[in-house]
């Protein structure tokens, strides 16, 4: 996994609440097997005028000027900035996948849905926190200033304006080392292989109808 | 002390390592897995040189790319080359790793929601995951079930659990009966208007209550697999004699010996009476009359009698862009009748609602009557070959048929359009899946949820109707 220890970059302002999964990345370029190449079809409904096929070459389709990733002052962002309860509804990783592919390291917004939330750790992409007030301060700000970057530094756990106002945010520890330091969850957990086994045993004592049942009949 | 929440026991049983932070290692007893959310994990395990920790503790079917119509040429025969290849894919990973597949022309195929607990293979106090948001169905029989992202499919397989923290306990308590016509679909809808779509974003939730214990485990997985739509990984019911009545006899559920002690073991699957909850939310259940979506999200539902909201009753400006958006995008106007809102398609399926209940209810309604002239598509999709079978045995698909509806092959179908069966732009469809979002059910299509009831009425009428004015009739 990428490692994320600071990133500074132009923000994206996308000024909508509850954006869902389905808006992130429709249901038809689900169907791909690979993890990558999602972010041509990211928020692909709002973006173009067409409908998006999986697997067609996008640099021809007509864009909906606007949206904001089609302007020219959003194109090269890296910082998401968005309303309260960010990547709601399906469970789909291929939403984090799509936002990483189309080049963003960072997502701020009031509050986010729970496995989206999750889901963005394991992809080295910082999802962060800040209140209501804040990010209408940023939404204004950003509004305001052609260029507008924000740095966000997962060490201090602040987020930075250009002005050098700085604005701190939460992050569970374990999450904060495994992103500082590119850590793979399945290495780790496969430190714990003989505690694992111990649990195991004591649970096959206890409930032993739910191992061996599952086979084909 | 006090005591412990259905919750905290499921979770506490479960816990291989608590770590000091608040995130804990915590085992899983069974894996879900469909042709969408695993090819990447499976990838990874390859790429890795891993295999699965416990092949029996996996399940699979194939359910979002399935063809819903006749399907005789197996896989080879879906279509779209990129669907094919992805349940193609599924086949060939389950059968490299060993693990259990009902295949798409297996009669035990279906949505994988509908075939965990048909099977026996979701059992009361267990740990149930699956890379589907929807996974919080398996709650309704006591156990700790919620979906997960790609990656965690993965490092279950490897590893049998999941790093994970505790959620805030939330109990839905409610009391009173639900009238006639009025059904579990229209409580979880109502509860999800009262609650918001992040309402319940930390909390597993625990429906709960006397309205509850009269519900059957049919209804009781529609209301937890919607506990999502409210922001809730997790929704729960504890076990009572309707589950253990349900759970006797199926293929995966214990036997003998081993049913008596899970049986005995079982029995303290429920919240304690001293248990502490961080909100309790009360619902009377005798006031709710059917639902209606009427927007872009499943928190904006009224009753049917209601009108489609007007912005200007409502003060937060968040909200009012939203409602905004959504009459625009759903070709609405504030104030209109959701009784006058034409519609154009009708689909009766899902995880939500496609098992024999929902069936049998959908069936109630159409006996002896017509589909609309104006409906261009109505389809009745069951939620697994074994749901279809048994709907055939009581005759339920010649009510369906007779009545104008066409009868599917079992699939998540047009709950997200990753098969044929969607939405033409602009179109308006009663749909009894769980999510109303923006292109949804296809690209600019309009989705209304409702019961299986009320989907059945609204095809027969072209639009919206209380469908306990039918059954008075």
């Amino acid at each position: 996994m990428n490692k994320f220890i600071q990133h500074t970059g132009i923000v994206a302002p996308l000024d909508r609440a509850n954006v869902d999964t389905d808006m992130i990345i429709p249901k038809q370029f689900l169907k791909s097997i690979k993890r990558s190449g999602f972010g041509a079809f990211l928020f692909d409904e709002i973006r173009y005028l067409d409908e998006g096929v999986a697997d067609q070459d996008c640099s021809n389709r007509p864009l909906n000027e606007d949206f904001i990733l089609n302007q020219p002052r959003y194109t090269q962002s890296s910082v998401l900035l968005a309303r309260v309860n960010f990547g709601c509804g399906s469970s789909r990783e291929h939403a984090p996948w799509a936002l990483e592919d189309f080049g963003f390291k960072s997502i701020i917004a009031p509050s986010f849905a729970d496995i989206f939330y999750n889901n963005c750790f394991k992809n080295g992409l910082l999802p962060v926190v800040l209140s209501e007030e804040i990010v209408a301060q940023l939404f204004a700000e950003c509004d305001a200033q052609a260029g507008y970057e924000l740095k966000i530094d997962l060490e201090r756990q602040v987020v930075v304006t250009p002005s050098g106002e700085e604005f701190a945010f939460e992050v569970e520890a374990f999450r904060k080392h495994c992103l500082l330091n590119g850590l793979d969850d399945i290495d780790l957990t496969m430190q714990s292989v003989d505690a694992i086994k111990a649990y195991e045993a004591k649970r096959k004592v206890v409930a032993p109808w739910l191992f061996g049942a599952i086979k084909g009949y | 002390m006090a005591g412990q929440t259905l919750y905290d026991k499921l979770f506490d049983a479960h816990i291989v390592r608590q770590n000091d932070d608040g995130s804990a290692l915590l085992y899983i007893d069974l894996q879900l897995l469909h042709e969408v959310t695993s090819p990447q994990a499976f990838e990874g395990l390859r790429l890795a040189g891993r295999k699965p920790w416990r092949i029996d503790a996996n399940l699979a079917t194939p359910d979002h790319n399935v063809p819903t119509t006749k399907r005789d040429g197996g896989v080879a025969a879906i279509v779209d080359p990129i669907s094919r290849i992805q349940v193609q894919t599924l086949d060939d990973n389950c059968e490299d790793f060993g693990i259990l597949e009902f295949k798409m022309n297996d009669i035990r195929q279906g949505i994988v929601h509908v075939v965990g607990p048909e099977q026996g293979a979701t059992l009361p106090g267990a740990t149930v995951v699956c890379g589907d948001s929807h996974t919080a169905t398996h709650g309704a029989f006591g156990a700790l079930a919620h979906g997960i992202g790609t990656s965690e499919v993965e490092h279950v397989l490897a590893t049998q659990c999941l790093i994970t923290r505790k959620m805030k306990n939330m109990l839905i308590k409610v009391e009173g009966d639900l009238g006639l016509g009025v059904t579990a679909k229209d409580l979880v809808l109502h509860i999800i208007g009262v609650l918001g779509t992040a309402g319940g974003t930390g909390y597993a939730i625990e429906f709960g209550g006397s309205t509850l214990a009269d519900i059957s485990m049919e209804g009781r997985m529609t209301i937890c697999n919607m506990a999502i739509e409210a922001g809730a990984r997790v929704g729960m019911v504890a076990v009572d004699q309707i589950t253990i009545d349900y759970v006797e006899g199926r293929p995966f559920a214990p036997k003998g010996v081993q049913w008596q002690q899970a049986v005995a073991a079982w029995a303290d699957l429920h919240s304690d009476a001293d248990a502490v909850f961080d909100t309790v939310v009360e619902i009377n259940a005798a006031a709710i009359i059917p639902q209606v979506t009427w927007g872009t999200s499943p928190e904006m539902v009224v009753a049917v009698d209601a009108k489609v909201p007007n912005p200007a009753n409502e003060t937060d400006p968040v909200k009012v862009d939203g409602i905004n958006r959504a009459l625009v995008y759903m070709g609405l106007s504030a104030d209109q009748l959701i009784t006058e809102i034409k519609l154009d398609r009708v689909f009766i399926g899902s995880c939500t609602n496609s098992r024999i209940e929902d069936m049998r209810d959908a069936a109630k309604v159409a006996k002896g009557r017509t589909v609309a002239a104006s409906i261009k598509e109505a389809i009745v999709v069951p939620g697994s070959g074994l749901v279809k079978a048994q709907a055939e045995a009581e005759g339920l698909d010649k009510i369906f048929v007779a009545a104008g509806f066409e009868w599917r092959e079992p699939g998540c179908s047009m709950c997200l359009a990753m098969n044929p069966d969607k939405l033409e732009p602009g179109e308006h469809c009663a749909s009894t899946s769980n999510r109303n979002f923006e292109g949804r059910q296809g690209n600019g299509g309009r989705t209304h949820l409702v019961s299986p009831a009320m989907a059945a009425a609204a095809a027969i009428n072209g639009k919206f109707v209380d469908v306990r004015e039918m059954m008075e009739a």
